[in-house]
């Protein structure tokens, strides 16, 4: 069904709805509230009773979801941050303008919820400053890793604060926040090339233990160009949950341009997953890996590539030719699903892929408890923030 | 400006020099051969029996807890074991091969590479390659991130998983402290066989190629460790295959930090880079829309113009032709007027 | 500890240290040479950096 309904005039009516009054215990509060009670015991005991009693981790699998779904994933999607404010203000893409702050907010929530799961993980999560006061370990990547994600969060809490500012009414540091704009986008960008490729630079140290068609060297480039597709597909999905769930706290530009960006985002998502595919390609050419397409894991890899990369990416091509909106929207959420994916296969399904099946890691509850306690949080704390604060909506006294 | 000859060729040859000098200062990977006078240990599984007194050895002098089974039940043997929080090393047992008149076992821990993956991996610095070989852990700074156990190609260290808020990694240590004292490492001394030798890893290459070349038939002609990742401070030669006992044969010879050497030199490269070219980026499309405005506000202007002189040239044009008009009624009026006149004059006269 | 560098371990610690730090003085300096590069530029409202 192709939906035309793009709004061209010239003018948006700079509405400023008030969040509607909402009651305590409403539907989604008690659920949310049901959830963070239910698995807050795992998050307890993971501190009282070690990692040892809420997860299946080993010492031949040291790592889990924790890394693979809330430090790899989460950072991906993550990425909408960097990708839509550098579209806006450093390409100048003025009709994607409503999608910055809430691609600002989910980053910053995302990035936020990535250190909390590390909270969580690591060993002993109050020397997590370490790496930066104490102890250089200048040689790891992981060092790169977390030098760019701590300055990062700082950069998004930065670039997000003018919002809070606005619903605080701090006019004059606002100011001198915003005059930082340029600086802090390009500096976002810098920070995320490096640290969403380094994401996947951490594994060239194992190549012994990823599977051969997934380990390359080309890995941080691979993680790099996804993360943008994965950004700009997060946004897609975000403005279809968000027009759904809160469009009685949209202004009218922002309802406006709501296609406009899907379409803009499905066109740059096509274009990046296409070459992203190619690279890939490139890649099981540079090591001669094709016989590795003959077997089990390689099936797995070509349902990866096929299926959850190259199919959206025609798909996306079809959808932004066709003007077809709701094609558009659902390959969001299939690159999204490819991005998952990716980072599973590489942390936790290509990983020791040698090893017997007696050796190889699942989950246990507690990891999943744990996972869900975060997400929750997480989605409780963007609820608040973007029912009360101007994300979705201009507030009418700025006009910066 | 023109330059002597004899200067133009000073300044070629001081550049040749710098470049030359450059070269050298910048060191090729296979430069590095580790500290002089290492020490390493030779492990000759043709002469273990699979006592296990190694193990035993271990646990008293890392006052390690004492395992459920003791180290004198060799049922433990029948599986595969692999190092964990409260073992350091272990012996595995690898089956009996026909026409052999004993199992053949291979003790595991820590290889102490020349160039460790966990000190390559750790970003809080906590692991040390000594000059005596022994690569130890530092507890007081790790954070307990485990990309260590991650990057230890053969699957060595482990960790606390059930300590709350101390958990730490546990690995051989080469018995460090002992050896700084001029002790042998526990393992070492307690082996009946003598099929762990400690020495300077020059000297156990020469003893171990000594043996092989002695004993052809009873040694597989390979001592691993000598270039496997790079080269391993224990040593192991073995009567069977390599992989037959347990160590894996693809590892190549590469050092681990160069696995990550490439991509840590990209690093400065997209620091220095990405601000000139984001900012440039950035500089064009502001510009592009100023272009854009002044463009607009040129489009609106000329266009004001044009009405407005199309709109003086119509009064103009009015004007002339009012004016014309009124030229013509008065022509016709002075016309008509002496017409009168003249018939009047006319009149008068024939009277 | 006679300052020879005897592995690639040292040598990385070695260069990668300078390299982080020389990384940081330069996004500081090229922020001030950027401001330098355009502070004779006529600025408009609608300016961002």
């Amino acid at each position: 069904m192709a939906d035309t309904a793009v709004t061209t005039s010239a003018e948006h009516a700079a509405e400023a709805p008030s969040p509607a009054k909402r009651p305590l215990f409403s539907p989604f509060n008690i659920i949310a509230a049901l959830i963070l009670l239910a698995t807050a015991p795992f998050a307890i005991l993971r501190f009282t009773g070690g990692l040892g009693a809420v997860t299946a981790l080993d010492h031949t699998n040291p790592w889990g979801i924790w890394i693979g779904f809330d430090l790899l994933t989460g950072v991906a999607l993550a990425a909408g941050g960097y990708v839509t404010s550098a579209a806006f203000y450093i390409f100048g893409k003025e009709e994607y303008h409503s999608a910055v702050r809430p691609a600002i907010l989910t980053g910053f929530l995302g990035y936020g919820l990535v250190v909390f799961a590390l909270l969580f993980d690591v060993g002993r999560p109050w020397r997590l400053p370490y790496p930066f006061f104490v102890s250089q370990g200048v040689t790891s990547v992981m060092f790169e890793v977390g030098a760019c994600v701590a300055l990062y969060l700082t950069v998004l809490f930065l670039e997000f604060s003018p919002a809070a500012m606005e619903w605080l009414g701090l006019k004059k540091v606002r100011w001198i926040v915003v005059k930082l704009t340029i600086l802090l986008t390009i500096l976002g960008v810098l920070l995320s090339t490096l640290h969403q490729s380094s994401l996947g630079a951490m594994y060239l140290l194992a190549p012994s233990k990823l599977h051969p068609l997934w380990y390359s060297t080309y890995l941080p480039v691979y993680f790099f160009v996804s993360s943008i597709a994965a950004g700009l597909s997060m946004i897609i999905f975000e403005s279809t949950m968000a027009h759904r769930y809160f469009s009685h706290l949209m202004d009218q530009r922002h309802k406006d341009e709501r296609n406009k960006i899907a379409l803009g985002f499905g066109r740059a998502a096509a274009l990046v997953l296409a070459a992203y595919s190619s690279i890939k390609i490139f890649g099981i050419a540079a090591d001669n890996n094709w016989a590795y397409l003959l077997t089990g894991y390689g099936l797995w890899y070509l349902v990866e590539l096929v299926g959850f990369v190259m199919a959206p990416a025609f798909l996306f091509a079809v959808g932004v030719r066709d003007r077809n909106f709701g094609l558009i929207r659902v390959c969001a959420i299939w690159t999204v699903l490819g991005i998952v994916l990716n980072r599973f296969n590489v942390s936790l399904i290509a990983f020791n892929w040698h090893l017997p099946s007696a050796e190889r890691y699942f989950p246990a509850l507690g990891e999943f408890a744990i996972s869900i306690f975060i997400v929750t949080l997480g989605i409780v704390v963007y609820r608040f923030i973007v029912t009360r604060m101007p994300i979705l909506y201009h507030h009418p006294d700025y006009h910066d | 400006m023109s330059i002597s000859r004899r200067k133009f060729l000073g300044w070629v040859g001081a550049a040749g020099i710098a470049a030359t000098a450059a070269t050298k200062s910048r060191a090729a990977h296979a430069e590095f051969e580790g500290y002089p006078e290492s020490y390493a240990v030779l492990h000759d599984s043709t002469l273990c029996i699979g006592c296990r007194s190694c193990e035993r050895a271990c646990n008293e002098v890392n006052d390690l807890p004492k395992p459920a089974t003791p180290f004198d039940d060799l049922s433990v043997l029948d599986k595969k074991r692999r190092t964990d929080a409260a073992s350091y090393t272990v012996v595995n047992k690898y089956g009996q091969v026909p026409g052999e008149n004993r199992p053949v076992f291979r003790k595991d821990q820590c290889n102490h590479c020349l160039e460790p993956a966990c000190a390559s991996s750790c970003f809080v610095g906590a692991f040390t390659k000594t000059p005596e070989g022994a690569v130890i852990w530092d507890e007081s700074v790790c954070v307990g991130c485990r990309y260590c156990l991650i990057a230890c190609p053969f699957n060595i260290p482990a960790y606390e998983y059930d300590e709350p808020l101390t958990p730490r990694v546990m690995k051989c240590t080469m018995c460090h402290p002992r050896i700084e004292q001029g002790l042998l490492p526990g393992c070492v001394e307690a082996c009946p066989m003598e099929a762990l030798t400690f020495g300077a890893r020059s000297d156990l290459l020469l003893i171990a190629r000594e043996r092989i070349r002695k004993y052809p038939d009873r040694y597989v002609n390979h001592i691993y460790g000598e270039r496997e990742m790079g080269g391993t401070s224990w040593l192991y030669i073995t009567g069977r295959k390599p992989s037959e006992v347990g160590l894996r044969e693809d590892l190549g010879t590469t050092p681990a930090p160069e696995l990550t050497s490439g991509a840590l030199l990209m690093v400065p490269i997209v620091i220095g880079m990405w601000p000139a070219l984001l900012g440039g980026i950035y500089k064009i499309s502001q510009r592009k829309d100023r272009i854009a405005r002044e463009q607009l506000v040129a489009a609106v202007k000329a266009q004001k113009e044009q009405s407005d002189k199309e709109r003086e040239e119509a009064v103009k044009a009015t004007k002339a032709s009012a004016q014309q008009q009124q030229e013509k009624a008065i022509e016709k009026a002075v016309k008509k007027a002496l017409e009168e006149a003249a018939e009047s004059g006319d009149s008068k006269e024939e009277k | 500890m006679d300052g020879t560098i005897y592995t690639l371990q040292e040598f990385m610690m070695r260069t990668k240290g300078i390299v982080y730090i020389l990384a940081i003085g330069f996004l500081i300096g090229f922020t001030a040479f950027w401001h330098f590069l355009f502070s004779r530029e006529p600025r408009e409202e609608t300016d961002r950096d």
